[in-house]
């Protein structure tokens, strides 16, 4: 590593310092585990139903984490296991078939199950390849029946999404392997940012778009050699994996955040289907500049103000990106459950060297230097918000980022909003 | 395995939790995999804490398993026992943890940790939330309490208690329990000791010189109690004060252990519910129907008053937590009702379907239920909602509590003159049916105004051009009947189609006409 410049060093010499080593840190991690990805996962799929095999904890769990926002009779639910499963009084694979068929007998309409595996599952080795297998064979062709780990020993809170979509990959039809280029877009979105990339591709001149998750899990997109993806999400790494084995390549782009995310993103594409810069710019010049003005409301509210992040969906690093390009704020810690190097290369180039990295966590450690950094605002999980808050901390909800619509132009401002609002409603109470 | 989409109760270490963090000066260290941090919210969120709660996850992976899961338990430990510096530590596992059988008590008591250690064994296959909070308390008590305390002679000082139960996330915990000391104020009893709520491990050990304990919250707190009572000697006060004649009689029973007159107390003059009860407007409110269920103590505490204190009928009595079924089945007798013990919420909805209540007490769960069936409801129990913590006073036990339940309960139901009114003025098109009660947002009809107005014209004009309209049972309505079904309130409409319906079948009558219409009425005539 280079040696420090003296305090005084100039902007390029400070260009060309190397970052501080990345602060990896194990212990106490106050995230969500996998199985929380089924909250918006059985609303972006509406034919799909999440089987979560686990304990009384997993059923609760995603209730407290969905609370009463969808209450209703929702597309997921919990195998209970109780102790006559564990202690070997039944066949823990019969129950699973008896549960499997009392579900599928009173929800007719599914047409994908996903049976999730969970932390008490996978420590008892239940097999539930296994279990889908028996039961695929026994409910094909009207179900499709899949499964994942949604554990919270294997995985952190967006990583459910990457395993479900990962489960996804093998059951893509292979399309015309020879035949024109393809654009796959892999993440889930909410519809109304999907229908509007949709119509940008469309408008731009790529014309055989895809989307993972489909709508309807039964009518997934074509998948092989043909197919160029573009991940919406920066958390797809097990997904982005199965699907470059089976032959696609993935467009290496910024992620969709702001005007510059995402116009890098669908340049990205436009570049890979030989479109016309020109027409591309002429395309996208409209809702360029409209998300630029949306972004501007709350530039006066963020610009130079510095910002925490505390490890939570994996997005961190492209939302600070975001922050700090467009609207000038300062990124103190940048805080990441798992650091995706490859995926992130482009963010990462882009982030100001004072800009501390950390990946894993140590909550208790994590929070000293909160402390010790005070930043003008915290983006924290909802277990820690409030005791910031508390100690006079101002604090983003870090679900939030995950749940809204905040990805392509027409959502920019109101990405810039969701960390302009804490900082304004502060400024406004008189209380 | 149990199908399950929503649940009652959390597993039992999230009881531990709310024990846990009820306290000051406690620390619960808990064997858990990432993931179950999300505990952490009901308390900062639902509840609104300024502080996390003093829990520890040792946050294990796939990858420790088999190799150093219990040295992490222990590196655990000793961090959080350095940092935190509690005067004792809670430790146990949770449901996973469970499963690979480290031992958490075993490992604390080999490291000679530097404050008092509570193990905990929490079944997770087995139990719930309420149990695990019961047993927590019980365990911390057992372990803490300093056997050689003493009571002091009685004479010359006021009488101690010790208020057993409340915890956090209680439903309405923190109001009642300053109702309880309103209560011990006016008899001169003093409290020696609030627990688990704002209790310290260090005055734990001096829960046996109180002469007598109260069971506030006997889900939480009986266990605990019971152990005192054989250990000091301690009687216990047992009945829970939610409602006017509740309170009188826990007022009584009190003041009996505590060898005082209650006089002063039971002349508490804010007691307004029994005069509320009794004026004429509460004439409407006898015997309504109503479908209750929550916890055992809360549900039968709701169908006594319903009962005895506004005059409603019992037509549902159940609760979720079948450690205490019991007492709802002892309730049940009493109001000749069938008792549900059931936590699967899909039950309690096809019984309330079946009894059709005009008012539903319950938890969160019933809420939604009711509001998906169209009816009112009022929530008697957790599991607890950010709504259930409210920024004003809101007790449920005391005189103050009784007023805060009659409020409560009687908003979500047509008002008495109200309801007068709308059957006087039913033909007026501002009480068209788009209207509704004046408290449900009345002023926003769904419909513009003038449809309304139109709509509620209609059915003056003869309508020979309006089909027989098929009944759920495949009876026909007659157009003439049907005309004379809209001239019945809306409000109960609903119910009168359905029970003419079922009534129509039960007589194997395949039209409903104007007599059938009066013959049902006078069928269902209480």
């Amino acid at each position: 590593m280079n040696a420090l410049p003296p305090a005084s060093g100039c902007a390029p010499e400070l260009a060309t310092l190397e970052r501080a080593p990345i602060l990896r840190e194990r212990g106490q991690r106050e995230v969500f585990c996998g199985l929380t990805g089924i909250i918006w996962l059985h609303r972006k799929m509406q034919d799909a139903f999440f089987l979560v095999v686990g304990s009384r904890t997993c059923a609760h769990l995603l209730q407290s984490a969905a609370g009463v926002m969808i209450f209703a009779e929702p597309r997921f639910a919990t195998a209970i296991m109780e102790e006559r499963d564990l202690a070997g009084m039944v066949d823990a694979q019969d129950e699973l078939d008896r549960v499997v068929t009392k579900l599928l007998a009173r929800r007719p309409d599914i047409k994908t199950l996903f049976l999730v595996g969970s932390c008490p599952s996978e420590v008892i080795k239940l097999d539930l390849a296994k279990a889908a297998e028996r039961l695929g064979t026994k409910y094909n062709p009207s179900v499709r029946i899949l499964n994942y780990s949604g554990s919270g020993i294997e995985t952190t809170f967006t990583q459910g999404e990457d395993a479900c979509l990962a489960s996804l990959v093998p059951e893509m039809p292979a399309g015309d392997p020879s035949g024109e280029k393809e654009l796959l877009i892999v993440g889930s979105l909410p519809d109304i940012v999907e229908d509007q990339f949709m119509r940008l591709f469309d408008q731009i001149g790529i014309k055989r778009v895809g989307a993972l998750p489909a709508r309807q899990a039964s009518d997934l997109p074509n998948l092989g050699p043909q197919t160029r993806y573009l991940l919406a999400q920066p958390f797809l790494a097990e997904t982005a994996m199965a699907l470059e084995g089976r032959g696609a390549q993935r467009l290496d782009a910024l992620f969709p955040f702001g005007a510059e995310g995402t116009t890098a993103w669908l340049q990205a594409a436009a570049r890979e289907f030989g479109i016309d810069e020109m027409h591309f710019n002429s395309v996208i010049a409209g809702p360029r500049e409209r998300a630029k003005r949306a972004i501007e409301h709350s530039a006066a509210q963020l610009n130079g103000k510095r910002i925490s992040f505390l490890p939570d969906s994996q997005l961190e690093v492209p939302l600070a990106r975001f922050l700090n390009q467009e609207l000038a704020m300062e990124p103190v810690e940048i805080g990441t459950p798992y650091l995706h190097r490859t995926h992130l290369a482009r963010e990462l180039e882009l982030l100001p060297q004072s800009a501390r990295l950390s990946e894993g966590q140590h909550v208790d450690r994590q929070l000293d230097r909160v402390r010790e950094d005070k930043p003008d605002l915290t983006v924290c999980g909802l277990g820690l918000a409030n005791p910031l808050e508390a100690e006079g901390f101002a604090t983003k909800w870090a679900i939030e980022l995950v749940f809204s619509p905040i990805h392509g132009f027409e959502q920019a401002g109101d990405l810039a909003e969701l960390f302009a609002r804490p900082l304004r409603r502060r400024d406004v109470l008189r209380v | 395995m149990q199908l399950s989409v929503w649940t009652y109760e959390g597993p039992p270490h999230v009881g531990a939790m709310r024990v846990a963090t009820a306290m000051e000066g406690m620390h619960y260290l808990l064997h858990a995999p990432q993931g179950d941090t999300y505990a952490d919210l009901l308390f900062t969120m639902i509840e609104r804490r300024g502080k996390r709660p003093p829990v520890t996850y040792t946050t294990f992976e796939a990858r420790d398993l088999g190799k150093d899961t219990a040295q992490l338990f222990q590196d655990a430990a000793r961090d959080a026992a350095a940092r935190f510096q509690p005067q004792a530590m809670m430790v146990g596992a949770s449901c996973t943890a469970e499963l690979i059988q480290d031992d958490p008590a075993g490992l604390s008591e080999a490291m000679d940790l530097p404050c008092p250690v509570i193990p905990l064994e929490l079944p997770s296959y087995q139990r719930k939330e309420n149990w695990g909070a019961a047993e927590s308390f019980y365990q911390i008590v057992r372990t803490l309490a300093d056997r050689k305390v003493k009571r002091a002679p009685r004479e010359g000082r006021r009488p101690l208690v010790n208020l057993l139960g409340p915890t956090a996330l209680g439903f309405r915990h923190r109001d009642d329990l300053v109702e309880i000391r309103k209560i011990l104020d006016a008899l001169g009893v003093d409290i020696h000791l609030e627990a688990p709520l704002g209790a310290s491990p260090q005055g734990i050990t001096q829960i046996g010189a109180a002469d007598f304990n109260i069971v506030l919250y006997p889900e939480i707190g009986d266990e605990a109690a019971r152990w005192l009572e054989r250990e000091f000697g301690q009687p216990a006060v047992r009945t829970v004060p939610i409602g006017v004649s509740a309170t009188r009689a826990f007022i009584a029973e009190v003041a009996e252990l505590a060898e005082v007159d209650p006089t002063s107390a039971l002349g508490d003059d804010s007691a307004r519910m029994p005069w509320w009860s009794r004026s004429v407007d509460s004439n409407y409110l006898t015997g309504k129907r109503v479908f209750i269920f929550g916890d055992a103590t809360h549900a039968v505490a709701a169908a006594k008053i319903a009962h005895e204190e506004l005059g409603f009928k019992v037509c549902g009595l159940g609760c979720y937590n079948r450690e205490f079924a019991r007492d709802i089945r002892a309730a049940a007798k009493l109001y000749d009702v069938e008792p549900l013990i059931t936590d699967d919420h899909m039950a309690v909805e096809d019984a309330i379907m079946a009894a059709q209540p005009e008012l539903v007490l319950g938890t969160q769960m019933e809420r939604h239920i009711a509001k998906r069936l169209g009816m009112p409801c009022a929530v008697i129990s957790s599991p607890v909602h950010v709504q259930d913590f409210p920024a004003r006073h809101s007790p449920q036990m005391g005189f103050e509590g009784a007023n805060v339940i009659f409020d409560t309960w009687v908003h979500p139901l047509v008002m008495g003159l109200e309801e007068h009114l709308l059957t006087m003025f039913r033909d007026d098109f501002e009480f068209s049916d788009e209207a509704g009660p004046s408290h449900h947002a009345a002023h926003a009809p769904k419909k513009p105004q003038a449809s309304a107005a139109l709509q509620s014209a209609e059915p003056e004009a003869p309508a020979p051009t309006v089909a027989p309209v098929e009944a759920a049972n495949d009876t026909i309505w007659t157009a003439e009947a049907e005309r004379e079904l809209k001239k019945i309130p809306f409000f109960v409409r609903g119910k009168a189609r359905r029970n003419t319906e079922n009534f129509a079948a039960d007589q194997g009558r395949s039209e409903i006409d104007l007599d059938t219409l009066y013959d049902a009425k006078a069928h269902y005539a209480r």
